[in-house]
């Protein structure tokens, strides 16, 4: 462990002798990959003026569908999400294991990130104010996928001797398939899910994540940071490799407690901004509907807004990645259903609640202060609106960025951790190797300027939706009659709620 | 029959002579006892995934240890008094907890050692014991 510390400061050193010409040569070196990993994922289909990515296509039918076969779950199953989570139906004798409300928290914490500050930005800058109107449909729709694959996630877990649990779209696509005679098949669609989410992990969990983060850090300083990315990324790389290799759960344990008060924070001034802008929100507002219907001034009109909507939406609460679901497997409980009836809020929480109400702050602005934000993009064009009603606000929404973007890291790292053991074992070797090298990619993140990093992150975690949707419409009738029987026994009360009793 | 006394401890010699009154109160009116163990649990803390697999197995070893370190000995120690004993260990909110277990257990009168808290920290957080004579449908003995 110390060895493995001082070979990492070894590199510290050596590169900061380097100097700052690294950050332009890693990232003339990257930017062709990125581009044509990029063509090949978002394979377009033009339809007269707009484009539309076949795997946005794939993913809008696939939560299309779920809504519809599992009849509206995600309003049905909204009331008793909330129970659930409020802990109505927590057996007093199983206390002390994971609670719902704990698995939200994990789940949501890995969701709620740059994206809810910066992809709206970028959303609303290429789709127009009408790209709102379908990032809030697609958090709706997204409620439903994310039912399917966390109940998934839950029933098809491995639990091993030790106790410990491994789960996710690899295990369920896996024993899923070959339950219904394809085993080869389904070994394929769990391996090709694993090497993705794997992958994934070092893109949109990861470089990202720690990009953003730095991007905000050196607007707030001033470019002060400039060409010291790599400087940044390493500082970074060293908490994140203290948290996950060294096992310092302290640091964790803080950022997963600051966390949810930065989230309300944040809220909580977005409102003020909103509210401050009172004047304009009707016309904020009619921009999104006639934007979201009309697209004016947007490439490719209504389609194109509705396109940029929907990609933006997935990229932020990750239904149809799977993702959640490796976190939710790590639950104890003896009905997959309750996990999945959770995981409902997280799309809500995410996309319906926090990115609306990014996309508010900048919509508002925006009809109030045209041209507010210059040429900033992405965070900074979010800080900027913030920072027409409270100056010193890009300081508290910088930090705010880095502390989104660590918990996210964390949450990912085990992500792509379940990735790796699915296809290398749980061997602890092999794990400490992975972990060291997601501490690179932090770093790495740090050196690339944002435009091939957001094409490869965006390509890496569409590419995975293909197998993890595909087996989600193959085993959405397993899920369904798990569903229904669950339904039926809260209805009879053969499932118990505690709280009621508790009352009477 | 709700002539059951509940004790609830923590290991320390508080508990210990909480125990003893209990006892004797229990000779005394031929009433059996029910010795507890509260885990302080939330469930409303925020966890990293790692901690989230692990937290199976740990409660599982943090159970084991109150029965084997806490109560067990008592058990023992206690195994020809000819009184009738129950051990059980739980997680949650102490107090709540213990509120809870009054009801389940059809308990009369609980019996608890006074924790040692500092003050600042019952000042921050409240002090279990006063929660507990607070929440408590039945007579609580506070044993100092």
């Amino acid at each position: 462990m110390s060895r493995l510390f001082l070979a990492f400061n070894l590199m510290v050193i050596s590169l900061a002798n380097a100097h700052a010409g690294i950050d332009e040569t890693i990232n003339n070196a990257t930017a062709p990959i990125a581009e044509l990993i990029g063509k090949i994922v978002f394979f377009k289909i033009p339809i007269g003026e707009a484009n539309l990515p076949v795997v946005v296509l794939w993913l809008v039918a696939g939560a299309v569908f779920f809504t519809i076969y599992m009849g509206f779950i995600n309003l049905r199953g909204f009331k008793h999400a909330i129970e659930l989570v409020r802990g109505d139906y927590a057996d007093p004798n199983s206390h002390g294991e994971v609670s719902h409300f704990q698995a939200l928290a994990t789940a949501v914490s890995g969701t709620v990130g740059i994206g809810n500050i910066g992809g709206v930005a970028v959303a609303v800058t290429v789709g127009g104010p009408g790209a709102t109107f379908w990032l809030i449909m697609a958090g709706f729709l997204g409620m439903s996928t994310k039912f399917v694959e966390c109940t998934l996630g839950v029933k098809y877990r491995e639990e091993f001797a030790d106790g410990h649990v491994s789960g996710g779209p690899m295990y369920y696509l896996r024993k899923g398939f070959s339950e219904r005679g394809m085993e080869g098949f389904g070994k394929f669609m769990g391996t090709f899910y694993a090497i993705g989410i794997f992958i994934g992990a070092l893109g949109i969990g990861n470089m990202f994540q720690s990009n953003q983060a730095y991007v905000q850090m050196n607007t707030v300083t001033n470019g002060a940071l400039d060409g010291y990315g790599w400087l940044f990324g390493l500082l970074m790389a060293g908490v994140v490799f203290m948290v996950i290799v060294g096992g310092i759960k302290s640091i964790a344990k803080v950022t997963e407690k600051i966390v949810p008060f930065m989230a309300i924070f944040y809220c909580f001034f977005a409102l003020i901004v909103i509210f401050m802008n009172i004047s304009v929100i009707p016309q904020a507002i009619a921009n999104i509907f006639s934007g979201a219907f009309t697209g004016e001034g947007v490439a490719g009109g209504a389609l194109g807004a509705m396109i940029i909507g929907f990609q933006r939406a997935v990229f932020s609460n990750e239904a149809g990645i799977g993702s959640a679901s490796i976190a939710h497997s790590a639950v104890k409980t003896n009905e997959p259903v309750t996990e999945g009836v959770v995981s409902l809020l997280e799309p809500f929480i995410d996309t319906i609640v926090i990115c609306t109400i990014t996309a508010l702050v900048i919509g508002t602005t925006q009809v109030a202060y045209p041209g507010f934000a210059g040429d900033a993009q992405g965070v900074a064009m979010t800080s900027a609106a913030f920072q027409t009603k409270f100056e010193w606000f890009p300081y508290p929404l910088a930090f705010a960025a880095l502390l989104f973007a660590f918990s996210t890291m964390i949450s990912w790292s085990y992500y792509g951790l379940k990735g790796w053991t699915y296809l290398f074992g749980e061997g602890e070797a092999g794990q400490t190797i992975y972990k060291i090298m997601f501490c690179a990619f932090v770093a790495l993140g740090c050196v690339v300027q944002l435009g091939p990093i957001l094409d490869i992150s965006d390509a890496l975690v569409f590419l995975i939706c293909v197998p993890n949707i595909l087996g989600l419409y193959f085993l959405a009738p397993i899920v369904k009659r798990e569903m229904e029987s669950y339904f039926s026994r809260i209805k009879s009360g053969e499932i118990k709620n505690f709280r009621k009793a508790r009352a009477q | 029959m709700s002539d059951n006394i509940l004790v609830a401890l923590d290991g320390s010699e508080c508990g210990k002579r909480a125990l003893n009154a209990a006892v004797k109160h229990a000779k005394l009116t031929g009433s059996s006892l029910v010795l507890t163990y509260v885990i302080d649990w939330s469930p409303y803390s925020f966890n990293t995934p790692e901690e989230n697999e692990q937290r199976h197995k740990r409660r599982e070893s943090e159970i084991q240890r109150a029965h084997d370190s806490v109560l067990n000995p008592e058990l023992m120690a206690l195994s020809d008094s000819g009184l009738e004993i129950k051990t059980v260990v739980r997680h949650g909110k102490i107090a709540a907890t213990l509120v809870d277990l009054t009801r389940e257990y059809s308990i009369a009168q609980i019996y608890i050692g006074r924790i040692g808290e500092s003050r600042l920290h019952s000042m921050i957080f409240g002090s279990v014991t006063a929660a507990l004579v607070q929440a408590s449908s039945v007579p609580v003995t506070v044993v100092p």
